[in-house]
């Protein structure tokens, strides 16, 4: 059980001018399941690395349960990692490759298979204990893998994309058997993932980053409905949110020539933002397709995305002289087809972001 | 392969592909000729040996106990076969004992200029060996060591280093990075992190470089016949030379000789060949 700290951490490889991780600062709470995403070359595993002490700090610190790791190897670090290629001892059985651990350790013969066996146990691997990592399947590995980190009751566990290898059943499976398990053990735990329906399903708090730095870190909801920047409005969410460049026209935001309604607060701080190019956010399920006769942005559906329970149109419009395509989500079973003249109209909170990309209000 | 599609690319590639067969195992059966030519000849007399290749001829081991008894002022062949044993043996336990870290610190956590350290060590192999001859004669004898075990034990192991750093290099490189970084978080220790997880996965790459310093030692010939030609320190290749005489007949003889001195060679062979089928780092990653 452990609280992590990263303190103006960053790494910056041998070479290289820009930080991988830049400055990371990062409160962890005892218990929690803090999710790290990213698109690939955002720092979120090199951010894991370094508190593995896997990767040097090159600036700040970094701490576990108050004490100062930054200088630590890995053995001091009373971590357990799940790798994302898994990483098995290929030579030993998984009786050995889950208590090798506790083997450099040095607890006693008896202890260990009394832990590896009660590991087994949560894990279902019992009638495999005896085989070799390459006599199993990529699921039954993956189990290996966390099994060889929850043996040790660890302070932390650090996982790199653990289920990325997994096939997408098994994948969505996994994921809430892997969250369950992290709830029940009550184990710090960091996870590092790319995507973003994960991060969202896994995280107790998911911490967004991008070029190697931390854009927002909140509750997944509040990621959701308040993102802080435009880069978060466009990384989380499936399908992404629609993100236009906005111009002001006599104090009002439009698109396509509709105005775009927003909060007063939100009006009142826009009044008092210099320049007129904004950019405006809005989710699919918060615009809607309105019947002929309404009046809202006039477009023509180009794709219909059905999914059974929702289905997703995209409506081709113009914006400031451009061709726009919008995606607004219909209910399932929609009779809306491609080719159709429909009307878009808003149905819910926009999001508002300044010049510089940060959220104004919605 | 697959047979039901037709089409002339399927159908030259099969074409293609006996041919390479054929070609496979002609080349290997023209590199094994001479071997089996030699075992064949170890069991004939001397005059069916020299005369005429026969079909058929009557196998007799006569040469093999002429060649091993023990001939007064010659090197016998135990003494050969137990300094041979003695040279390539402990030249290989200390090729592998210097080999192995040094393979480590050149692949697995690279010192800096690593590319021109190994250059340096292969470099040595560009020397003549026999320009080098003169001087390492005078070094051996001022040291008492000519006719001896020792100037062999020492040269093999200089022989073979430079050859085995690099094979070895390139095996632990192969050693996937998640594995050591998985056991220094399980609390591996440098030595732990060598003995339990590389060195079992490097393992068939280190049979397969022993096995070849043993090859090279063992038939290793200038060295030997120059500084330990006498009883002291020759080795199996010398006696085998023991059997050419000025007189007569001695092609069957010296094909028994030969017969016997690649026997330990094929055993080692063996013992490796064992090692190195396991393949590498199986089921380690995904």
């Amino acid at each position: 059980m452990a609280e992590v700290r990263f303190e103006a951490a960053s790494r910056i490889y041998p070479g290289s001018e820009t930080p991988a991780v830049d400055e990371l600062n990062l409160d962890i709470a005892d218990g929690e399941l803090l999710v790290l995403v990213g698109p690939s070359g955002s720092g979120k595993s090199t951010a894991l690395r370094m508190l593995a002490g896997l990767e040097f700090i090159d600036k700040g610190s970094v701490y576990i349960n108050d004490k100062d790791v930054t200088l630590s190897p890995p053995q001091d670090r009373d971590i357990a990692m799940v790798f994302q290629n898994y990483a098995l001892y290929p030579q030993m059985t998984v009786a050995s490759n889950m208590g090798f651990a506790l083997k450099q350790a040095g607890v006693p013969k008896d202890e260990r298979r009394k832990r590896v066996e009660e590991a087994a146990r949560i894990l279902d691997l019992e009638p495999y204990l005896d085989r070799k990592p390459k006599n199993l399947s990529g699921g039954q590995r993956q189990r290996v893998a966390m099994g060889r980190a929850i043996v040790r009751s660890p302070q932390v566990f650090l996982m790199d994309e653990p289920l990325s290898n997994l096939d997408a059943k098994l994948r969505v499976q996994t994921r809430t058997e892997l969250a369950d398990l992290q709830a029940r053990l009550g184990v710090t735990t960091v996870y590092v993932t790319h995507d973003q329906v994960e991060a969202m399903t896994m995280g107790h708090r998911v911490a967004v980053l991008d070029h190697g730095k931390l854009q927002q870190v909140a509750r997944p909801r509040d990621l959701y409905s308040k993102p802080m920047n435009r880069f978060v409005a466009g990384f989380i969410g499936s399908p992404a949110m629609n993100i236009i460049d906005v111009e002001r026209h006599d104090g009002v935001l439009q698109l396509a020539g509709q105005p775009v309604p927003v909060e007063m607060s939100t009006a009142d701080a826009l009044a008092s933002t210099d320049g007129s190019s904004f950019g405006l956010g809005v989710r699919p399920e918060h615009l809607a397709l309105i019947g002929d006769g309404g009046s809202g942005i006039a477009g023509e559906v180009t794709v219909v995305e059905e999914l059974g329970s929702e289905a997703f149109v995209h409506v081709a419009t113009e914006h400031q002289g451009e061709r726009l395509t919008l995606v607004v989500r219909d209910e399932g079973e929609t009779s809306t087809q491609r080719g159709d003249n429909v009307q878009v109209g808003f149905n819910g909170p926009t999001h508002i972001f300044g010049p510089d990309g940060e959220r104004v209000g919605s | 392969m697959s047979q039901g599609k037709t089409g002339p690319v399927v159908g030259q590639r099969t074409i293609g592909g006996y041919l390479l067969s054929l070609l496979a195992w002609v080349v290997g059966l023209l590199f094994f000729f001479p071997v089996f030519w030699m075992v064949l000849s170890g069991f004939k007399t001397e005059p069916d040996a020299n005369g005429p290749p026969k079909m058929f001829f009557e196998p007799t081991t006569e040469q093999f106990s002429e060649v091993t008894s023990a001939t007064s002022g010659l090197l016998s062949a135990g003494q050969a076969f137990a300094n041979s044993f003695w040279a390539v043996s402990v030249s290989t336990i200390a090729v592998m004992i210097l080999a192995i870290p040094a393979a480590y610190s050149l692949s697995i956590k690279p010192i800096g200029k690593w590319k021109d350290v190994l250059f340096f060590f292969i470099s040595t192999k560009f020397l003549p060996i026999v320009a080098a001859i003169l001087p390492l004669w005078i070094i051996a004898k001022e040291l008492g060591w000519l006719n001896t075990r020792i100037v062999l034990m020492v040269l093999y192991t200089a022989m073979n280093l430079p050859l085995a750093i690099w094979m070895l290099r390139s095996f632990f490189a192969e050693v996937p990075k998640e594995l050591i970084e998985a056991a220094q978080i399980d609390g591996a220790k440098l030595w732990g992190q060598i003995t339990s997880v590389i060195l079992p996965i490097v393992a068939p790459g280190i049979a397969a470089t022993a096995l070849l310093c043993v090859i090279f030692a063992w038939n290793e010939f200038f060295l030997a016949v120059q500084l330990s030609p006498s009883s002291g320190g020759a080795t199996v290749p010398i006696w085998v030379t023991g059997n050419v005489t000025s007189r007569g007949n001695f092609l069957a003889k010296l094909s028994a000789a030969s017969t016997l001195a690649t026997l330990p060679v094929i055993i080692a062979g063996w013992l490796a060949q064992k090692r190195m089928i396991r393949g590498l780092a199986m089921g380690a990653i995904k």
